[in-house]
């Protein structure tokens, strides 16, 4: 017997599992903004929600980037140092070329080192995690060599348009925060890239068996992540209006936390780019609010470590379940 | 008095009698083998008796007092070890470590391991079998005959009465199988009883004292190795009835589809040819570790290191520059048998599953029409018959048989010419059984080539056109369907059939 078509066709298009993941991040998103609206009067202002949305856009553009590489079931450690980097080259260029045209080489050089992960990964079928881990490493490295450990300042004046500017009144870290969730969305739900990035996350070996070349898709993937942290790298010397070797530190295990927090797992295979975003504002809120309620960052340090772990046990019970 | 007696063995697993009232029995200093199919319930037996299972029926008697295993150390500890195909060792630890594991003499306070006397008692125990091995030697560096040796000092140290080798010679060079040989003599003078289980039957009988037989879980009968010959053990081996009925449509066979010429992969597979004509099943048969998945995989491209040609409609493409990404374009499709580890995405949706390999007929410019794939995927579940509570449903929630058929239906969707299927049936329900057996006549009636390899035998007989026999990486022949049968099938893939 066939059941109904119609009723066959039903729109959930992945696990009722996932959806309340999905679920779970809003009720900790509208939970956090309860509990910080009624504890600070300050919170609730049109002034700090738009500080929380600035705030959010670097380490949202990183957890996007951070997000297409574990729904493959890898990991990328080296997106904090890529952004450094992308910046710090950004900034160098911009004493010869245009602005316009060292932002585009500060996407390319992300792209390039992202490139550079995902064809080691995918060639030597080498762990990601060690790859990464080795790659921020010596970006680390090459920034202080390159920078003499200094940060590079006197950017030109229209650098500024990246951290400060308005495009249709919406501030332009804000803009770009939203531009790549909207185009990462859609890439994941109806692309066919999309849909080999969960499928080779799902099972690497039935996709390439399945006459898909797993490893053109996986340093496309890697490739991206790189890209968007170049964007990143942009917005942030935009923001500071200066370039720092140091900057982004650490950014990588955040992106990790707020990819987790919104429902991703790190089996790859399960997330969505709303999730992860939502998941990267909870995180910022956390911060924000714990900061309005005067509590010290050395504490703020403690509860986001604790939530990454409670995220991570949530999503191992799910998949145990 | 014997030294083992298993008695009326019954063990039933979901849907399955694994064994139906076993007898086995076992002399002291005697090698008494084990013979059967795959899936007779060699490996089953020899479970219970080292009590990784529980039997639900029978007993089991040592030294005729009757005892009961609750699990593998209880076996272990009446003398009871099993040396089984994969190692367990430890490669990266040393002989005397690993033949000691588990079981360290230990010294002074704070406790650690005495080495100085474990490497003494190892040195003892490779001296009495004239090993050429020092106890500090790593594992991981050792042949694999040798690793073997080591497998059975360990069986050998733990005092151990009775030793199950499975297909000890499965990995090793004839030379490794002449050492082995001996030391096996040498345990049979100290009273060891080795119950031993191959394939391959010429050794069977050189090595072996006694040989029992296994047929789908059923004891068949004991012959003295010295009184028998491989024709009498093979007629014993198979006649398995053909229970369920899969009728065979006549097909107008066509011209050839695929060719593969001098197929090789050093230690795996030895210049195998064949072909395969439009409207054909081709069987392929083989017992375990005769290569016939290996060949698959190197016909799809799945694996590097693969040499020869082949052909599809005429075109050919180098197998040492071979892919699955080339395959799946030149029209083949590939059934692993493992469905869950190779084929399925377990945790994503049946749609997904379903136009995974042929989403790019979905794909406009990189971007998938949405509505065309709910399409397509309804119309696959309609045609394959597929139970699902809905398309978005994920794959893990369905039965083996209709994970299957998704399967199917994602090749079947790609419209491929020339479906590899390797073990189609394993582990799914009659039922289902019978819908791929008549999904298969219908993809040769419509004028595509199946390639179809199964361990059932009766399967491969009623369903294959011609039937490719392989036997150690090689091919041992290939047979017409008039000319088939279990025996011959045998024969060929027990490397005892005499050239003809």
């Amino acid at each position: 017997m066939l059941v109904q078509k119609s009723e066959l066709s039903g729109e959930s298009r992945f696990s009722r599992k996932l959806f309340f993941q999905k679920y779970a991040a809003i009720v900790m998103l509208a939970v956090v903004v309860l509990v910080f609206s009624i504890a600070s009067p300050y919170f609730l202002t049109t002034t700090n929600l738009m500080n929380i949305a600035i705030q959010t856009s670097v380490i949202g553009v990183l957890t996007i980037a951070q997000l297409i590489v574990l729904l493959t079931a890898g990991i990328d450690l080296s997106v904090g140092a890529v952004t450094a980097i992308a910046g710090v080259l950004a900034a160098m260029m911009m004493r010869s070329v245009p602005v316009f045209v060292a932002t585009i080489g500060a996407l390319i050089i992300g792209a390039v080192f992202g490139y550079a992960n995902g064809l080691i990964i995918s060639k030597m079928k080498v762990p990601p995690f060690i790859v990464t881990l080795g790659m921020s490493g010596m970006l680390r490295g090459l920034n202080l060599v390159i920078t003499n450990g200094l940060p590079i300042s006197n950017l030109p004046t229209s650098v500024a348009w990246f951290g400060r500017g308005k495009v249709l009144g919406i501030p332009v870290p804000v803009f770009f925060l939203i531009i790549v969730t909207l185009l990462f969305q859609w890439i994941l739900s109806k692309t066919r890239l999309g849909r080999y990035t969960y499928a080779i996350g799902s099972n690497e070996e039935a996709t390439r068996l399945s006459g898909i070349n797993t490893a053109k898709y996986v340093r496309i993937i890697y490739m991206l992540a790189g890209l968007l942290s170049g964007l990143a790298g942009m917005i942030l010397i935009g923001r500071l209006n200066s370039a720092h070797p140091t900057a982004a530190q650490g950014y990588e295990v955040n992106a990790i936390a707020a990819s987790v927090i919104g429902g991703a797992s790190l089996m790859g295979g399960v997330g969505t780019a709303y999730g992860a975003i939502v998941g990267a504002f909870i995180m910022t809120i956390l911060n924000n609010g714990l900061t309005l309620l005067g509590v010290s960052a050395f504490y703020q340090q403690i509860a986001v470590g604790a939530i990454l772990i409670v995220a991570v046990c949530w999503d191992y019970v799910q998949r145990r379940a | 008095m014997a030294l083992l007696r298993m008695r009326g063995i019954t063990k039933i697993f979901p849907g399955v009698v694994a064994l139906d009232g076993v007898d086995f029995d076992l002399n002291e200093g005697e090698v008494h083998v084990l013979l059967g199919e795959n899936g007779a319930g060699k490996s089953t037996l020899m479970k219970i008796l080292a009590g990784i299972y529980s039997a639900d029926q029978g007993e089991i008697l040592i030294h005729g007092k009757p005892v009961v295993f609750q699990n593998a150390k209880d076996a272990a500890e009446h003398g009871i070890s099993i040396i089984h195909q994969e190692f367990n060792l430890i490669p990266h630890l040393s002989v005397a470590e690993n033949i000691f594991i588990g079981r360290e003499p230990i010294k002074g306070w704070p406790a650690r391991i005495d080495f100085e006397q474990m490497n003494a008692a190892t040195a003892e125990i490779l001296r009495s079998f004239n090993l050429d091995l020092k106890p500090t030697d790593i594992v991981g560096e050792l042949s694999v005959a040798m690793r073997q040796m080591v497998e059975i000092a360990r069986a050998i140290s733990t005092k151990s009465k009775i030793i199950i080798m499975d297909e000890p010679t499965a990995a090793i060079t004839e030379q490794e199988i002449a050492e082995l040989f001996s030391h096996i003599e040498q345990l049979k003078e100290q009273g060891v009883g080795i119950i031993y289980i191959s394939h391959r039957l010429s050794e069977v009988l050189e090595i072996g004292d006694r040989v029992s037989v296994l047929r789908d879980g059923k004891y068949v009968g004991t012959r003295n190795a010295k009184e028998t010959d491989t024709d009498e053990l093979i007629r014993m081996m198979v006649g398995r009835e053909i229970t369920t009925f899969y009728p065979k449509e006549s097909v107008e066979i066509g011209e050839e589809i695929l060719v593969a010429s001098d197929v090789s992969r050093p230690g795996y597979l030895k210049d195998i040819s064949f072909s395969v004509r439009r409207g054909e099943v081709l069987g392929v048969a083989g017992l375990m570790g005769s290569g016939r998945t290996e060949l698959m995989r190197a016909i799809f491209g799945a694996d590097r290191g693969v040499s020869g040609q082949l052909f599809i409609n005429g075109r050919e493409i180098d197998l040492a520059n071979h892919s699955p990404e080339k395959s799946v374009k030149s029209g083949l499709a590939f059934l692993t048998e493992d469905r869950k580890g190779s084929g399925l995405l377990l945790n994503l949706a049946v749609h997904v599953n379903l136009t995974l390999a042929g989403l790019g007929r979905l794909t406009r410019f990189g971007v998938i029409d949405k509505r065309a794939e709910t399409d397509a995927s309804l119309d696959l579940v309609k045609l394959l018959d597929i139970k699902t509570p809905s398309i978005g449903t994920s794959v893990n929630s369905l039965s083996g048989g209709n994970q299957q058929k998704v399967i199917l239906a994602r090749w079947l969707f790609n419209n491929a010419d020339i479906i590899i299927l390797d073990e189609p049936t394993r582990g799914i329900d009659v039922g289902a059984k019978v819908e791929i057996y008549s999904i298969i006549n219908e993809l040769v009636s419509e004028g595509k080539a199946v390639i179809m390899v199964s361990s059932d035998l009766p399967e491969v007989l009623s369903l294959s056109d011609r039937i490719m026999v392989l036997c150690q990486g090689t091919l041992a022949g290939i047979v017409e369907r008039d000319e088939a049968s279990q025996e011959r099938i045998m024969e060929l893939a027990t490397g005892s059939a005499t050239l003809s």
